[in-house]
């Protein structure tokens, strides 16, 4: 009887060569990728048009058709909520809930084979390779705390773990597993050539936007100033595209960089107050936040230092309501020197 | 043009979104039936026929329609080319 195995598809190289170790030991295998919102896949590429002549490809669709294996792309962005507002292991080194992170991802893929199936799970994890989900001590708690237990196999590391399911009841021959280890990413180059495979995504940090600082920042500024820790979909869309300032506590701008940014948060003009100067050219900006005549005043001397009318007397600056109703206000372009370096989130 | 079986609005989703929305779309298809999706993000036009060969199924039309992109399947199973 052939084996069934799901594997968990990042994008990166790891998870391939993993995959592909199965596969060649005649094992069906089929990827699976969750999406939680947070991933470096997509979005930023798609909102600036910089990008737009050359629209980045999905790394796990991108993996899956070298392989020559299905994918299928899970939508977990509201389960994944308490992952990363309540994790029972705390954070990396910023936002980043990896090693709850990695127990939810197996747990879901455990689901998956039971749904469908199969018979056990892979990941491409090498011990040591990041410090807090992938260390020897943390590989029995994502095994344990999914629920997978032994039908998790990490074939790159497997060697250096006890035996699991899979090798046990020899679906897998362990000899021809791995024991990789430690940062180093030599071993998994070398596979690679030995698969010939090249062109792979190699993304610095971690798979997703909650390891990176300045994302991370503007998330906690975000729960900060508001009376619940909670998201939305749009509000972590948001954290990626444009400028962010806080000039109040209780509002904040967001201004587009450019012409894509624009287009895109042209999108949310039904649910925020927004700004654009209509004397000269200039960026869109969002207000986010209850503002009151003051704050947009203030906000509007911001916007203006954004555009072109920067070094002019007076910019003229259209204000939309969510309703619709719009209004003009004659403003003088903030000078640089008044825009404080702290309100940069 | 063919008829349409069900339509798919991704308009304003960002990839991998529109991908997610037609592949739960077309898993309660039948072979051969058709559908449409609409989407906004242009990181469709790679991805939606990426995903459409891997999984079998057939990318029929892809058109551009001002801001729009409007792309017809032929839902699978159809082995990989
Ligand atoms: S980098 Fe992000 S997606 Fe990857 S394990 Fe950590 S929290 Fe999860």
């Amino acid at each position: 009887m052939q084996r069934k195995a799901v594997s968990l598809i990042s994008g990166g190289l790891d998870s391939m060569l993993a995959t592909r170790v199965i596969m060649d030991q005649g094992i069906h295998v089929e990827g699976i990728n969750f999406y939680t919102g947070f991933c470096v896949e997509g979005h930023t590429h798609a909102i600036r048009s910089k990008d737009k002549a050359k629209p980045k490809r999905n790394n796990a669709l991108w993996v899956a058709e070298q392989l020559g294996i299905k994918l299928h792309i899970v939508d977990v962005i509201e389960e994944y909520k308490d992952v990363l507002l309540n994790p029972k292991h705390g954070y990396g080194q910023n936002m980043n809930p990896c090693l709850d992170c990695k127990g939810f991802m197996v747990r879901k893929a455990y689901e998956w084979i039971q749904a469908n199936d199969f018979d056990f799970i892979i990941t491409g994890e090498v011990i040591g390779q990041r410090p807090m989900s992938q260390r020897k001590d943390t590989m029995p708690v994502v095994a344990r705390e999914s629920g997978a237990g032994d039908r998790l196999l990490r074939p790159l590391c497997a060697k250096s773990l006890p035996p699991t399911l899979p090798e046990r009841e020899d679906w897998v021959d362990r000899e021809k597993l791995y024991k990789f280890s430690g940062r180093s990413r030599k071993p998994q180059m070398a596979l690679a050539e030995e698969f010939g495979f090249n062109d792979y995504a190699t993304p610095a940090g971690g798979c997703c936007f909650l390891t990176d600082v300045a994302y991370s920042s503007k998330l906690v500024d975000m729960w900060q100033h508001r009376s619940s820790r909670d998201y939305e979909l749009d509000d972590i869309m948001l954290l990626k595209v444009g400028r962010h300032l806080r000039p109040r506590a209780h509002f904040k701008l967001i201004v587009s960089r450019e012409e894509g940014e624009g287009r895109f948060l042209e999108g949310y003009r039904n649910q925020f107050v927004y700004l654009q100067a209509c004397s000269h050219p200039g960026p869109l900006v969002l207000l986010d936040g209850e503002v009151d005549a003051d704050d947009i005043q203030l906000a509007a001397r911001i916007a203006a230092r954004y555009g072109q009318g920067r070094d002019t007397e007076r910019v003229d600056i259209t204000v939309g309501w969510p309703d619709g109703r719009t209004e003009q206000l004659l403003v003088k372009p903030m000078p640089s020197d008044e825009i404080i370096p702290e309100w940069h989130v | 043009m063919a008829r349409i079986d069900r339509q798919v609005d991704a308009r304003r989703l960002l990839c991998p979104l529109p991908v997610i929305r037609t592949q739960d779309a077309a898993t309660e298809m039948q072979p051969g039936e058709m559908l449409c999706v609409v989407a906004t993000d242009p990181g469709v036009m790679n991805d939606i026929p990426a995903w459409c060969r891997i999984n079998g199924h057939r990318v029929e039309m892809i058109e551009e329609r001002a801001d729009e992109i409007i792309i017809t399947i032929k839902v699978g199973g159809f082995e990989r080319d």
